[in-house]
């Protein structure tokens, strides 16, 4: 094992904003065989200036250190680091640590990516952001952002999710963004962001797209992951004070990837830590309802990035299904796909109804209400560290890093039909008064 | 030369644009696609466009979106579009397939290419692929000598422009506008000056596409291009339609329109003797 000292002596500095890997992507944005670009030559341009005026941002001190400002008095960095001896029961006894992402402002790791793309997005001379989301998160934290920022915001949003997640939809509005629900093909996150690329395409010469997560065209997957690497920079300190060494494992749900993605790759270099990625199994990816991308999908072509997709025999995308809207993707950062076909780490998806009882866990062991999308990450380390134990290790030595990337107020709605905790007149009278706001034409 | 250089060598000896007119396969069904493409062929389109159905169209806009849900809702394949081409290149005329590349790359590029040239097809326009991602694809096509069409935008720089144009064959797509598929009350006049842009780097002729519905926008962009593509306004015939007939029907009356359009912007020969003539 390595000695303490040894590691700090490699550690990363917790105070820089933007970091990241010299080598990966290649300058064409290749992660191995994944990535680069798949756009219309439309978007070549605006694709090429943002790669220009993102290496520049993040050679300039001025860039990095108003960003690193903002990440501490307005987001709230760094989250803590909360040791949850209440879980290790759950996990075959293996010691919990949560990466609280869900008390970052906004409610979740969203917002680093946002704001540091805002502010590029200031300093490029565009006016007007767009972005798509699926639970809202996204779209949530880049409101907030562009609120902050003086910046014009339209989000993208599949008419499913505006009705799942309609609380952010009324904070996306609050804020002072347009929603506009995308009613086209499964009506979620896909559609969301197809619509997003279609306005870019239409408007690119005004406005920025704000991808939500390590995925689309190069250099999207490289910048949002050195937006969101603070978070295992971060977490890697944190548990080296805590502990004295690395953990075993670093556990964190993937959708798209990007909270996985910022919590991996300030361990990518270490390689005594595990890497375990969860994605959604839904009703079990046996069933064919699933959102598990990596775990029951094969590569391809979607949104820009060759990738693996959820496709079917024609290569057209798969409908996805999953009990957490931000998990609900067909696709999966590209640079995920290279760590997994690497084997630098692992997959695995857990299933609605296990990551429910995850949730329920988290709510009465710890009194966090995580997000259903963190719950899934909390499950997975439920299964690894009860099969390291079955495997003979010994569960006290085990530290389990999981990446708590949001809080689940969002989901309460989800969470009261999924536990039935009100009753059928409460139900009904909840109905009514969603039904008393659509005729008032509140929109949803 | 390949069946595209030819055909736009052909108009162009006539002192006119050629018509490119696109459909996708499937709708409102095989046969009511192939009957809709005969009939655009026999009212005077030059080159055919096949679109291949795909679940994210992100270049299109709601018009095609409408019709490409529909095909794949009612069960169409790649193998069809390939039955599609066959029977439209059948025709005489040259007929190439439009395709978002993920179908293209879960089929095989090999693959495609070998069943694209077995069915007669021309060659393939790919809207989401870059040059920079198509050195297998461009291979592929050149090894069965079907000509891979690249899009240019107004966003292009020279040096995007040349490069596009090294790979081309047959025509450059000009795509006329920043933005997506939709018959438009005006095509963008940032048309032209992207046609006069590309005509610095390279011989092949150009064809705009994006925006054109009519006629009288056809002759317009005939006025300064080499061809003249029209999509929506031909699914648009078809969704609006009542019957498959009166579709392929309505498919015919809009492509003799912008086959006059196409003659009227250069006037040398006047629709009615062209159509003596051939």
């Amino acid at each position: 094992m390595t000695t303490r000292t040894q590691v700090e002596a490699t550690a990363p500095d917790a105070t820089v904003a933007v970091g990241g890997e010299a080598t990966r992507p290649d300058a064409s944005g290749h992660f191995g065989p994944y990535g680069g670009r798949f756009v219309p030559e439309a978007l070549v341009v605006a694709l090429d200036e943002l790669t220009t005026a993102y290496a520049d941002a993040r050679a300039d001190p001025a860039f990095t250190g108003e960003l690193d400002r903002l990440l501490r008095t307005y987001v709230g960095r760094p989250t803590p680091l909360t040791d949850a001896r209440g879980l290790a029961e759950h996990a075959g006894g293996a010691r919990i640590l949560l990466k609280r992402e869900d008390l970052a402002h906004t409610g979740s790791h969203k917002l680093n990516n946002a704001l540091g793309q805002a502010l590029l997005t200031r300093r490029m001379g565009k006016t007007r952001v767009i972005a798509e989301t699926g639970a809202g998160q996204h779209g949530v934290a880049t409101a907030t952002a562009c609120a902050f920022l003086g910046l014009e915001c339209v989000v993208y949003m599949g008419e499913e999710d505006t009705r799942r997640q309609a609380l952010n939809v009324v904070r996306m509005r609050l804020l002072g963004a347009t929603v506009v629900p995308v009613s086209t093909g499964s009506r979620t996150l896909k559609d969301a962001i197809t619509e997003a690329m279609r306005d870019w395409v239409t408007n690119v010469e005004t406005t920025h797209y704000v991808i939500g997560s390590v995925m689309g065209p190069h250099p999207f997957p490289m910048m949002v992951r050195d937006f969101q690497r603070v978070i295992g920079v971060e977490a890697r300190g944190q548990v080296l004070d805590l502990v004295g060494r690395l953990p075993d494992v670093v556990v964190a749900c993937v959708g798209g990837g990007s909270n996985s993605i910022g919590i991996f790759s300030a361990f990518v270099p270490d390689d005594g830590v595990a890497l375990l990625g969860v994605e959604a199994a839904g009703d079990g990816v046996a069933t064919g309802r699933h959102a598990a991308t990596i775990v029951g999908g094969s590569p391809g072509v979607l949104h820009g990035m060759r990738t693996y997709l959820l496709q079917d025999d024609d290569g057209q995308t798969l409908p996805t299904h999953s009990i957490s809207a931000g998990l609900d993707y067909p696709g999966v950062g590209p640079e995920h796909a290279w760590l997994y076909d690497t084997g630098r780490a692992s997959y695995r998806a857990v299933t609605d109804a296990w990551a429910m009882a995850c949730f329920q866990r988290l709510c009465e062991a710890e009194g966090i209400i995580p997000a259903i999308e963190s719950a899934h990450a909390f499950a997975g380390a439920c299964d690894w560290g009860r099969e390291q134990v079955a495997a003979g290790r010994e569960p006290r030595e085990l530290v389990v890093l999981v990446n708590l990337s949001g809080r689940g107020d969002k989901d309460v709605d989800t969470a009261a039909r999924w536990f039935e905790l009100l009753s059928a007149e409460e139900i009904a009278a909840a109905e009514l008064a969603k039904a008393a706001a659509d005729d008032e034409g509140t929109g949803w | 030369m390949s069946a595209l250089a030819d055909a736009f060598a052909a108009a162009r000896a006539e002192g006119r644009a050629a018509l490119v007119g696109y459909l996708p396969a499937g709708y409102p069904s095989y046969e009511g696609a192939v009957a809709a493409f005969a009939a655009m062929v026999e009212a005077g389109v030059d080159v055919v466009e096949v679109g291949l159905p795909y679940s994210d169209p992100l270049m299109d806009g709601p018009t095609i979106q409408e019709a490409v849900d529909a095909a794949l809702r009612t069960g169409t394949r790649t193998a069809d579009v390939l039955r599609t081409v066959a029977a439209v290149a059948a025709t005489g005329v040259p007929t190439v397939v439009m395709t978002y590349w993920n179908p293209v790359d879960h089929y095989g590029v090999e693959r495609f290419a070998a069943d694209l040239a077995a069915a007669g097809g021309a060659g393939a326009i790919t809207p989401d692929l870059l040059p920079e991602e198509a050195a297998d694809w461009i291979a592929a096509a050149t090894a069965r000598r079907l000509d891979p069409v690249f899009l240019v935008a107004p966003s292009s720089s020279q040096q995007r422009l040349r490069r596009v144009a090294e790979v081309t064959r047959g025509f450059v797509y000009a795509a006329s506008t920043m933005g997506v598929t939709g018959a438009r009350e005006s095509v963008s006049n940032r048309a032209g000056e992207l046609v006069a842009r590309v005509r610095e780097v390279t011989d092949l002729p150009v064809a705009v596409g994006l925006g054109v519905g009519s006629g009288g926008q056809a002759a317009e962009v005939a006025a300064y291009a080499d061809g003249v593509i029209v999509g929506s306004a031909f699914v648009r015939r078809l969704l609006d339609a009542p019957s498959e007939s009166a579709g392929a029907a309505a498919v015919g009356e809009l492509a003799a329109e912008l086959a006059a359009g196409v003659r009227s912007g250069r006037p040398v020969l006047t629709p009615d003797i062209w159509r003596r003539n051939r």
